[in-house]
């Protein structure tokens, strides 16, 4: 059975302006002690959805979902008080800004030894003593000094490992780090994912890693989901989608990678994702792909088989070109 | 710590000198003769006045006055009041105890209330408990406080006979006032009934002096609320499993007080400066009321002494704040 398992999850937005649909149908599936990755641009409904399983968004958000299981528990129908005893504990997760993540007015100590006393029965030396186990696992020099800092007092890599400190503490089954490293240095973000990985192997918790960075999918994960304008477009493992990505908008994301471009100019993806009232009737990739035709603006795709990464795409591609098209030339 | 205290209380000597300029010129640009106000309708004879001129000092030129007043300030010597033949010193004491006792009450309701209204406003952003309260708020800013204070008169001691109408104790009791605080003395007196006929006759002038800071902390507390709910280490509190009142209360509540303890600490100040008009209506013996009876004596003295004692509390009490400032905010603290 799968830890976590999401089915037909929408979120809509109220706006002044009208409903706005943030996530539209999307499935997730972690396993145990799983790396999964959910890729996309900006807009692309990844945080909101995992924020939604978290039961972190405002008031504004509906959330309505088929299924929204984590580890036997099913998330739409529990209390609030009831989730309150899962996240933080069961299920953690970190932030994009490590350095605004972490409240000004409370040392690291008390922030991490909070969330031990919430949910553990430790003693107060017993919490001390886990605060500075942590702080060494996530590699903090001089522990004991640094629970007693205050956020200001560290810096944004520091940050992070702080948070990473806060989120282990009750030695969740389930680490959601939502694009854990943009706000960082590019040295440091090595080093961040390097540890994320590193913990997670070490402690057998699965890990959803929230990017739009394809470089850190290639070299971290093991399950890849693209994510285009709140829908999953894509799942595949890691090797397979960089081989051979079936949709047209993860084969573009992927020519948009530096290392991997041949002609002199860097492609890139034309137009941006479409927002509340620019969204086209068909397929949402549509206006942007190089593939589209009539079909596809006029339209919705199904996601395709297993064997084609669950693709959502008339023409799913195989080896870069589009299949299933009837007029052949 | 030490270096900001000190950085602090060297910014106390260029106010005190701009205070005593101020109080020594303000009271003198008035028209009035001090001389002429003390001696009534009675008048007084041409040499009588010369006398009483040269005994007061007025004959001698400005400067040589406001000298004299300096160094005399450096003595500890605040002057004689004009109209008591006390002085100054001994009835700025006498009087501030009540002053103080009015102004702790009224600034712990303003608190105790404004506070959690501000919080559950912020919480409830834009529900029926949110309009309400801040339209009250405005209501109770806005109104004027003699006004007000006209009618909780009115309603409580006239309508419903509930507390007294004025004064600080019941005219029955009769003791030492050691402290000055009528809270204290009565209930160190030891007569039955003295400390309830205290209270009583402090909830009327401290509600009347609580209502504009009551409005204004509760207004500030929810705005700071409202911005700081939107920060990133509230969602990382909600994440952590926090309950909403841990999240509201500690976490967010916490960071909210910064601007919240400036408003409270600034209350504070204006409100020992003198409640004037509350302390006029329920005829306390404050200082705001022994001010104004000075100004209208053109006392002098009393006036530039008691302007000076005035502004040193509320630079002590500005200095307070900065200092619990600090222990809320650890960026401060470390600065």
């Amino acid at each position: 059975m799968s830890l976590l398992e999401i089915r037909n999850l929408s979120v809509d937005f109220a706006t002044a302006s009208g409903k706005f649909r943030a996530v539209d149908g999307v499935d997730v599936t972690v396993d145990q002690g799983e790396l999964l990755a959910i890729v996309g641009e900006s807009g692309s409904g990844k945080s909101v959805s995992m924020l939604a399983l978290m039961g972190l968004l405002p008031w504004t958000a509906t959330v309505t979902a088929d299924k929204l299981e984590f580890d036997g528990h099913d998330l739409r129908k529990i209390s609030g008080r009831q989730r309150r005893r899962i996240i933080g504990k069961d299920i953690s997760m970190i932030f994009q800004e490590p350095m605004s993540s972490l409240n000004p007015a409370f040392t690291i100590g008390w922030q991490i030894k909070e969330s031990l006393r919430k949910h553990t029965n430790m003693s107060r030396s017993q919490r001390q003593d886990r605060a500075v186990e942590l702080m060494q696992q996530v590699g903090i020099p001089a522990p004991e000094k640094r629970l007693q800092a205050y956020p200001h007092q560290l810096s944004g890599g520091m940050s992070q490992r702080a948070m990473i400190a806060m989120a282990l503490a009750n030695k969740p089954k389930l680490l959601i780090a939502d694009e854990p490293t943009t706000a960082l240095d590019v040295t440091i973000q090595a080093q961040i994912l390097e540890l994320l990985t590193g913990l997670q192997q070490e402690t057998g918790m699965a890990l959803v890693l929230i990017t739009h960075d394809m470089g850190v999918v290639a070299e971290t994960v093991q399950r890849v989901q693209v994510q285009y304008a709140g829908q999953r477009v894509e799942l595949q493992e890691v090797d397979g989608l960089f081989e051979n990505p079936h949709h047209p908008y993860t084969a573009a994301l992927l020519a948009a990678l530096p290392e991997r471009a041949i002609e002199k100019r860097l492609p890139t993806i034309p137009g941006v994702v479409p927002g509340q009232f620019d969204r086209p009737q068909g397929c949402l990739f549509s206006p942007r792909c190089k593939f589209a035709d009539a079909r596809c603006i006029a339209e919705r795709p199904t996601p395709a088989g297993r064997d084609l990464g669950y693709a959502l795409c008339h023409y799913p591609l195989i080896d870069g070109q589009p299949t299933g098209k009837e007029t052949a030339a | 710590m030490l270096s900001f205290l000190i950085r602090r209380l060297a910014t106390f000597i260029p106010t005190f000198i701009g205070v005593t300029i101020i109080a020594f010129a303000f009271i003198r640009l008035l028209p009035g003769d001090p001389i002429l106000l003390l001696a009534g309708e009675r008048g007084v004879s041409p040499e009588r006045y010369e006398q009483l001129r040269q005994q007061f000092g007025f004959d001698q030129p400005m400067w040589k006055q406001y000298l004299d007043y300096v160094a005399g300030i450096f003595q500890g010597d605040l002057g004689i009041s004009f109209s008591t033949k006390r002085p100054v010193l001994d009835e700025f004491l006498t009087l501030f105890p009540a002053t103080v006792e009015l102004a702790l009450c009224a600034i712990i309701l303003a608190t105790l209330i404004g506070i959690p209204a501000g919080v559950i406003a912020a919480v409830n952003r834009g529900k029926f408990f949110d309009q309400a309260l801040m339209s009250s708020a405005l209501v109770g800013y806005s109104m004027p406080i003699f006004w007000w204070a006209l009618l909780l008169i009115i309603v409580f001691s006239g309508t419903l006979g509930w507390t007294p109408v004025s004064g600080r104790i019941g005219l029955q009791y009769f003791f030492d006032t050691p402290t000055g605080f009528m809270l204290i003395d009565s209930l160190l007196s030891g007569q039955s009934g003295a400390f309830r006929s205290a209270v009583s006759h402090l909830i009327l002038p401290t509600v009347a002096l609580a209502t504009i800071p009551l409005a204004v902390i509760a207004r500030q507390t929810r705005s700071a609320m409202l911005e700081v709910l939107g920060e990133d280490y509230v969602r990382t509190a909600r994440a952590k499993g926090m309950s909403p009142m841990r999240v509201n209360g500690v976490h967010a509540l916490r960071n909210a007080l910064i601007p919240v303890i400036t408003v409270i600490g600034l209350s504070v100040g204006t409100l020992l400066a003198g409640a004037i008009l509350t302390e006029t209506i329920f005829s306390w013996p404050g200082i705001g009321k022994w001010m104004v009876d000075s100004i209208f004596r053109r006392d002098y003295q009393v006036v530039q002494g008691g302007l000076l004692l005035i502004a040193l509390v509320v630079m002590i009490v500005n200095l307070i704040v900065d200092v619990l400032y600090g222990l809320i905010n650890p960026k401060i603290r470390k600065g």
